[in-house]
């Protein structure tokens, strides 16, 4: 999970009316508008977070998969944008939405408020820009909130896969044992193992890059980076 | 005799680090980074990187300095390249460790499988036949490293070594880990016939790419093998270079084949696996390849596809 960068310099708008990149800006924005409002409507009426996963799956889950075409619209590295989309359709697909049991744990919401709040931010970061009309605090916003929400996000994302264990181990669930005529095995437990731990070299990097574009955006500072 | 004074500085922060002032006009790249060397004894020559302009191409080894546009001051910019190992280094790494993992799967070494099973056989034909199949695969791409392969540039980056052997020892630990465990599903008694056959082509194709001498001149990666006049490479009478006829670069196709043939034999997934990101990279390299002969040669055959006959 990582609230990828983007050089300011590259979405600089043409001024007039909303092509297709503003239209599909403003459209990313208005699903995570949407799915904050159902989030916050949901707590007020019920007061508990219990069921609020199965209210907003299906939205979720649309939002996310539509999120693929971000990978190609966005002005961003693919790589970068790859691996947030990725990892994303990662935690709503394999971990959510086929381990029921896990869907009323708090660190679900967790993560949901974090990417919540981080999306409405930098797709507003990204309409106002494009249609040149920045105001600062949205900038601020997209600079400052992730030193918060990122490790928020994190943190709900592992706890949530950590709560998933214990049923991925019962239920034996995407896994193949030998002997089969295909002569592999895949151990869906052990794999979510590997992906936490995966979550410490990546995570340290990821925070850090983005720290060094605040640096770089909002203070002006000129750092030379090892590849050019 | 005039001499030529050449200044080097730093690319990125274009810092002054060095000035030669007693350079003879006709000295070429290589014996300049010697010189460099001298006054910063850190950076060897093979990894720097020196070019006319700071975010331009390397200059060659072989470039003399008075054929270069540059005013009665060279200036030449520096960009270290990073700590360097020899290609030769590389590949004799990448390839020994598959060669010896897959052995140690084979004879079933203690901590791997169960301990009932350790340093037993296993009872399938198949099995046996896949061993000495990848075995001598990999004894091939030894031999061929030390005895056959021109490297035109000596080194590459350091940090190569670590991923170059992730990908081949990772794919064969993986690979042999399945092919001689105790639960092993041989083929059917139809397929694996068909496999046996395809075992016996496999390793004909693996003597023909070892024996026909046309299908060096395109190695495993660019920097492999360059004589020094260029010539469209064409089939002679080894029936292994017919394929010439057909690819740019028959070496990779051979290599596809040899490893879909190791896939079916084995019936073992991972196998497929390797065999199809093998696949991909040997088709961008072999597309490289391609692109390069067609502009290098107006009258290259418009047969020739890059890898696959008639499709890739």
């Amino acid at each position: 999970w990582c609230s990828h960068e983007m050089d300011p310099s590259v979405v600089s708008g043409k001024g007039s009316g909303l092509g297709s990149l503003e239209t599909a800006e403003v459209l990313f924005q208005t699903q995570w508008l949407v799915l904050a409002i159902t989030m916050v409507r949901f707590y007020m009426e019920k007061g508990t977070h219990r069921g609020l996963y199965k209210s907003i799956q299906k939205t979720l889950k649309f939002f996310q998969t539509f999120a693929l075409l971000e990978v190609r619209i966005v002005p961003t590295s693919v790589l970068v944008t790859g691996v947030q989309v990725s990892s994303r359709i990662f935690m709503v697909w394999l971990i959510t939405h086929s381990i029921k049991p896990i869907q009323n744990e708090e660190s679900v919401v967790l993560f949901l408020v974090a990417w919540t709040v981080t999306e409405i931010t930098r797709y507003s970061f990204y309409t106002f820009s494009l249609l040149d009309h920045l105001p600062y605090f949205i900038k601020w916003a997209r600079y400052n909130f992730f030193i918060i929400l990122y490790p928020v996000g994190v943190a709900g994302e592992l706890l949530t896969i950590y709560a998933a264990l214990p049923y991925v181990k019962k239920t034996g669930m995407f896994s193949i044992r030998l002997p089969n005529k295909y002569n592999v095995s895949f151990d869906y437990y052990y794999f979510l193992l590997i992906t936490m731990a995966s979550y410490i070299p990546l995570f340290p990097q990821l925070y850090f890059h983005m720290l060094r574009q605040r640096r770089k955006v909002l203070h002006g500072e000129v750092i030379v980076e090892k590849d050019d | 005799m005039r001499h030529s004074p050449v200044e080097i500085l730093d690319a990125k922060t274009r810092e002054k680090l060095c000035f030669l002032d007693k350079v003879e006009p006709h000295a070429t790249i290589a014996e300049i980074k010697n010189l460099f060397t001298k006054t910063h004894p850190q950076w060897y020559p093979a990894r720097q990187s020196l070019r006319l302009d700071p975010k331009g191409k390397s200059l060659k080894d072989e470039d003399v300095l008075q054929k270069l546009p540059v005013g009665t001051t060279a200036t030449l910019y520096f960009r270290d390249l990073g700590a360097q190992i020899s290609w030769v280094t590389v590949f004799l790494t990448e390839y020994a460790g598959p060669l010896f993992i897959y052995l140690l799967f084979y004879f079933r070494v203690p901590f791997i499988y169960g301990h009932k099973y350790d340093f037993t056989s296993s009872r399938h034909t198949v099995v046996h036949l896949a061993c000495i199949c990848h075995s001598f695969h990999y004894i091939k791409r030894l031999l061929e490293t030390l005895f056959v392969h021109r490297f035109s540039h000596g080194t590459m980056p350091l940090r190569n070594i670590f991923k170059n052997c992730t990908y081949y020892w990772g794919f064969a630990a993986w690979m042999a880990y399945y092919i001689n465990h105790p639960l092993y599903t041989p083929p059917s008694n139809l397929r694996s016939s068909a496999g046996e056959t395809g075992a016996r082509h496999l390793c004909g194709k693996e003597a023909g790419s070892v024996t026909s001498p046309s299908t060096w001149p395109c190695g495993t990666c660019g920097p492999l093998v360059r004589s020094k006049t260029r010539k469209i490479p064409y089939p002679t009478k080894n029936p292994f270079t017919w394929l010439f006829l057909l690819v740019s670069c028959p070496n990779y196709t051979y290599e596809v084949g040899s490893w879909i043939g190791f896939a079916i034999m084995t019936q073992c997934l991972p196998v497929a696996l390797f065999s199809l990101v093998g696949f991909t990279q040997m088709t961008i390299w072999a597309k490289g390849k391609h692109r390069s002969y067609l502009k290098e040669f107006r009258d290259y055959p418009p047969l020739r596809m890059p890898i696959i006959p008639f499709l890739l």
